[in-house]
């Protein structure tokens, strides 16, 4: 029995089996006890996928997680176009996820949206010692003064916040009063808290909640209701995604009357509880919005996959089932439309992928949400994991994976390094951090966080791109030259 | 229907297509609640006046677009320049994984540094424990010949003590007692990247010069005729360290490159992931005490650097980021001076050439003006380059530049006739830069990645010199020092003198009868 190639399903688990065995044995015994249950392998039938999550990662192993400020300002926060948001704390957070997650929006940048740009209050060791409040205080003063039609401004806390007692919600309470009700939202989402970007989502979620919808109320609607309305939520419109996505929405008859949060506006957050339905994407970083406005609004909200040809059309109609037979012929007629081009797109690049095996580790819900999407393409997904997943993205992941597949919870460089050794996928998925690693071992490596700056991937426009994507990744004539021919 | 399977359209022509405008469109009209847009077409007009310019200039609280990064940053690049080194960042986790995108969005490569991962117990009772299991989990796993341990925000204001934690660790057995593990403590909120790569190699100096933390006995210094080398923090690290290495060998000048990621940085798709590869050797940065001198190519990253190594005895030497014919000169000589070796033929050739190739070009790039932004000492270099070129440097603007700064570029500009009408910006920002560019218009403008930005509002032409640069592939394998760097600084320069000649003279029966072939 090959490493790379087992025969039977019995042959692949015993395989995992050995290889988790064999990554446990280079770490110290405390460390390799805390690791050993995020690494397993998935039994048909059972409820998840036997990997304990969302843990404190092990101090020198080298994570690949992110912090509570990446999972607010970077991810929930930072692509809201026409709010200002301040990485409030010392320079360098702010700098490193500046315009790096490609939250692509429609504005004049530096006028009437913000999304690439880095605002900071660059903390000096003065505003350690003294205090950042006054400093916030003036910096709100500035912004208003300089950036006059900003329609709201966030204070994204970095680690020093916290530790120092800053009052950043007295300051923004002050603030909201002297400009006239102006919407300013502190978020409490220093770095240190939590164990991953995941708490970031949550608490940003939780800052819309009290500083956004809490204080909204009275306000008139922008717009006269329709039966038809929905939002989406969790597209961070990275490349576009959104777009391709709200297109299909549109064409099968319902009004989008809001984008969370790429390329959204706080007017579109404010409009949301008027929706008749959430459709949710990005179920690990918007759910706790979505029960939120279920319980306080009575919207429902409905999981959707927009990943490659046999999802999208299962998830037309399952947002369809919540509306009448207006929308659910429409679609039918989307599903149909794009058909032939889903037929176009599978006939070319099938051929060129049959049977390639894939590796994957991302963040949110990707390593659940692709599957389909290779699958379409004649891949198999032969291990994934999570950056920050919760037991409920395991229990999810279970509908999606096959018998046998290798699960690694917050994987390690090390573990990631070794799997890939040994089972020897034709292509890796994960982030710009692993993809020179893997390319380097001559393994062909897509970035599937920022679509290795591509995109749209989401939608039946997005699905053409994926396929090519990955033939190009796969198919490049480069892989031939990592061996040198006089090389043993 | 847009899409194509024989023609795929991505973001770059789908979005433009007539479904996704009206889409647009709509969205916009009826959900965006958005500004009219003649409001929005007046504050785009006020933002470029000089009354703009008054109130931006008078921010104290804000910063919008910084040319700088953090401490911490610098100093894993510090970090990595030893041999079979990891970086170990104490403090939150979430740092690191921002510093390795960073580099590996810059050299399109891996880059290993891990974190000790605190979160709040740790903030309470502060990262000892996170020392103690992390330095271990390192040690065993990656197996390196040093750990180097530097600090996120995180950990500086909870004050924890780095020298007792790692004693501690060692008494734990983490780490064996003699395993080097050096250390600095490198708080975001003082100075820049710049000062943390400063803070870690002189960190890493105290360690190897003056007795490891108490381990070991402090080396005595036994001087011979070696130079030592610091390259400083710098996006061109690659090509650069080669370019140094090369001119010492054509000189037969012994000496050690003092923090080399030179080759971590560059490895091979042969196979095989090679998480070290070359840097200085430990044995190497031990014996660097003995050097004769110690040469430093960016002042401003080795401030504190410098005067450690010159209590060892030693002469230190620094420079600014020298670019080009003069500033390579005086490198050189210096050099030669210190070490008895003569400049060698194939450096005098070269140097030859590169005048020529100035001397062929530069009618291109006389009385042209020009606008830098980056790293005080590469900021200095260009500005020194662009006025022996017979251009005019007249906005030089560096987020971490001081007034130390300041003073030097003004004793630059009024060595030169070319400097008459040029200023200074000591920590301003990109957004202060913004409005100079409409108040004070300039041919071309200098910087990195993040100047696209400026390029596409106020219409100047950017060159992309510094760091990082992420939107353009493979520069940093290029060195910009030593006669062949000023070579290629000069080719980047004219080709985007050229391209901008030629969009100006592109109109058919307009303009074209300037699109010349022969220039």
């Amino acid at each position: 029995m090959s490493l790379a190639q087992p025969e039977s399903i019995e042959d692949l688990k015993a395989r995992n089996k050995a290889l988790i065995k064999e990554v446990l044995e280079v770490y110290p015994e405390k460390t390799a006890k805390r690791r050993a249950k995020h690494l397993g392998t998935f039994e048909d039938g059972k409820p998840d996928c036997g990997v304990k999550s969302n843990i404190k990662s092990i101090p020198g192993v080298m994570t690949i997680r992110g912090c509570a400020y990446a999972g607010s300002k970077g991810v929930v926060w930072g692509p809201i176009k026409d709010m200002i948001h301040i990485s409030h704390g010392p320079v360098g957070c702010g700098q490193y996820s500046w315009a790096s997650r490609r939250n692509y929006y429609i504005g004049v940048t530096g006028i009437d949206t913000f999304g690439t740009m880095q605002f900071t209050s660059d903390f000096q060791e003065k505003d350690i010692v003294f205090g950042g409040d006054k400093k916030l205080a003036k910096l709100i003063d500035e912004i208003q003064e300089l950036f006059p039609l900003n329609k709201g401004i966030s204070v994204q806390s970095e680690c020093p916040i916290g530790l120092i007692g800053d009052d950043i919600e007295a300051v923004s309470k002050a603030k909201t009063k002297e400009y006239n009700g102006h919407t300013i939202v502190p978020v409490r989402c220093e770095g240190f808290r939590g164990v991953s970007q995941s708490l970031g989502h949550h608490l940003a979620n939780d800052a819309i909640r009290d500083w956004v919808f809490d204080k909204m109320e009275g306000k008139p609607a922008l717009f006269e209701a329709t039966p038809y309305d929905v939002a989406i939520i969790g597209d961070y419109n990275i490349g576009g995604d959104a777009w391709s996505s709200r297109i299909l929405l549109e064409e099968m008859g319902l009004r989008v009357v809001a984008q969370w949060s790429g390329d959204g506006t706080i007017a579109e957050l404010e409009a949301t509880p008027r929706a008749k339905l959430n459709v949710l994407h990005c179920y690990r970083s918007m759910n706790y919005i979505s029960r939120h406005m279920e319980e306080k609004y009575g919207v429902p909200w409905v999981e959707y996959n927009f990943f490659g040809p046999s999802k999208i059309e299962e998830s037309l109609r399952k947002i369809a089932s919540h509306f009448d037979d207006k929308i659910k012929e429409g679609a039918e007629r989307v599903i149909a439309k794009y058909r032939p081009l889903m037929d176009a797109v599978i006939a070319k690049y099938r051929p060129r992928l049959e049977g390639k095996k894939v590796m994957l580790f991302v963040g949110g819900l990707r390593p659940r949400h692709v599957i389909g999407a290779y699958e379409d393409l004649g891949m198999e997904i032969v291990g994934t994991g999570y950056e920050f997943g919760h037991n409920d993205d395991y229990q999810r992941t279970t509908h999606y994976v096959k018998d046998g597949t290798l699960i690694y919870d917050d994987v390690t460089g090390y573990e990631f390094e070794k799997f890939v050794e040994k089972i020897q996928p034709d292509l890796v998925g994960s982030g710009i951090k692993e993809k020179y690693v893997f390319q380097k071992m001559g393994v062909p490596f897509r970035q599937m966080h920022s679509w290795d700056y591509s995109g749209p991937y989401h939608g039946y426009d997005g699905f053409a791109i994926f396929a090519r994507d990955m033939d190009m990744a796969i198919n490049s004539p480069v892989w031939k030259f990592a061996k040198a021919p006089w090389a043993a | 229907m847009p899409q194509n399977a024989d023609n795929v359209l991505d973001h770059f022509n789908l979005f433009r297509q007539p479904e996704y405008l009206e889409m647009f469109e709509k969205k916009k009209k009826e959900f965006e609640n958005h500004h009219p847009d003649a409001e929005v077409e007046r504050v785009r007009e006020w933002a470029k006046t000089k009354e703009y310019q008054e109130k931006n200039f008078a921010r104290e609280a804000l910063t919008v677009n910084p040319a700088k990064a953090c401490q911490p940053l610098g100093a894993v690049f510090a970090s990595l320049g030893f041999e079979q080194t990891i970086p170990f960042v104490h403090g939150s986790q979430g740092c690191v994984a921002y510093y390795r995108s960073h580099f590996s969005r810059h050299f399109k490569e891996p880059t290993s540094c891990v974190s000790s991962s605190m979160t709040e117990d740790a903030a309470v009772f502060g990262g000892l424990n996170n020392m103690i299991d992390g330095l271990a989990n390192t040690y065993n796993m990656y197996k390196p010949k040093m750990i180097s341990v530097s600090t996120t925000c995180m950990a500086e204001v909870i004050g924890d003590d780095l020298n007792a934690f790692i004693k501690t660790s060692k008494e734990k057995g983490s780490v064996p007692a003699d395993y080097d593990v050096p250390f600095a403590h490198t708080p975001a909120f003082v100075g820049s990247h710049v000062t943390g790569y400063d803070n870690v190699m002189k960190g890493i100096v105290e360690h190897f010069w003056n007795g490891k933390a108490g381990t070991a006995p402090k080396l005595e210094r036994v001087p011979n005729n070696s130079i030592n080398f610091i390259g400083g923090f710098d996006g061109y690290v690659v090509g650069n360290i080669r370019e140094v290495k090369r001119m010492f060998d054509s000189m037969g000048v012994e000496y050690t490159i003092f923090g080399d990621p030179s080759d971590v940085w560059d490895t091979p798709t042969d196979g095989e992931f090679r998480m070290y590869d070359g840097g200085t050797k430990l044995e190497d940065a031990a014996n660097a005490i003995n050097a004769k001198a110690t040469f430093s190519m960016q002042h401003f990253s080795t401030e504190k650097t410098l005067p450690l190594i010159a209590a060892s005895g030693q002469e230190t030497y620094s420079f600014h980021h020298p670019i080009g014919v003069r500033a390579t000169d005086e490198f050189l000589m210096k050099v030669s001076e210190v070490t008895g070796k003569p400049i060698s033929k194939e450096l005098t050739r070269e140097r030859g050439r590169l005048v020529d190739a100035i001397a062929d070009s530069s009618a291109h790039l006389h009385g042209k003006r020009f606008a830098i932004y980056g790293d005080p000492d590469l900021c200095y270099g260009l500005s020194a380059f662009l006025m022996e070129l017979g251009a005019e440097p007249i906005t030089v603007l560096a987020s971490n530049g001081g007034k130390v700064w300041e003073e030097k570029m003004n004793e630059l500009f009024a060595s030169s006739p070319f400097g008459k009408n040029c200023t200074a910006y000591p920590g301003k920002d990109l957004w202060h830069m913004r409005s100079l560019l409409f108040t004070e218009p300039v041919d071309f403008l200098i910087g990195n990645t993040y100047g696209k930005y400026l390029e596409r509002d106020t219409g100047t032409p950017l060159i992309r010199i510094g760091f990082p640069v992420f939107d353009r592939h493979h520069y940093h394998r290029y060195p910009v020092w030593g006669y062949q760097g000023g070579l290629n600084v000069l080719v980047w320069l004219l080709d985007k003198v050229f391209d901008e000649i030629d969009r100006n003279t592109n109109v058919v029966a307009k303009s074209d009868y300037s699109f010349d072939i022969i220039r």
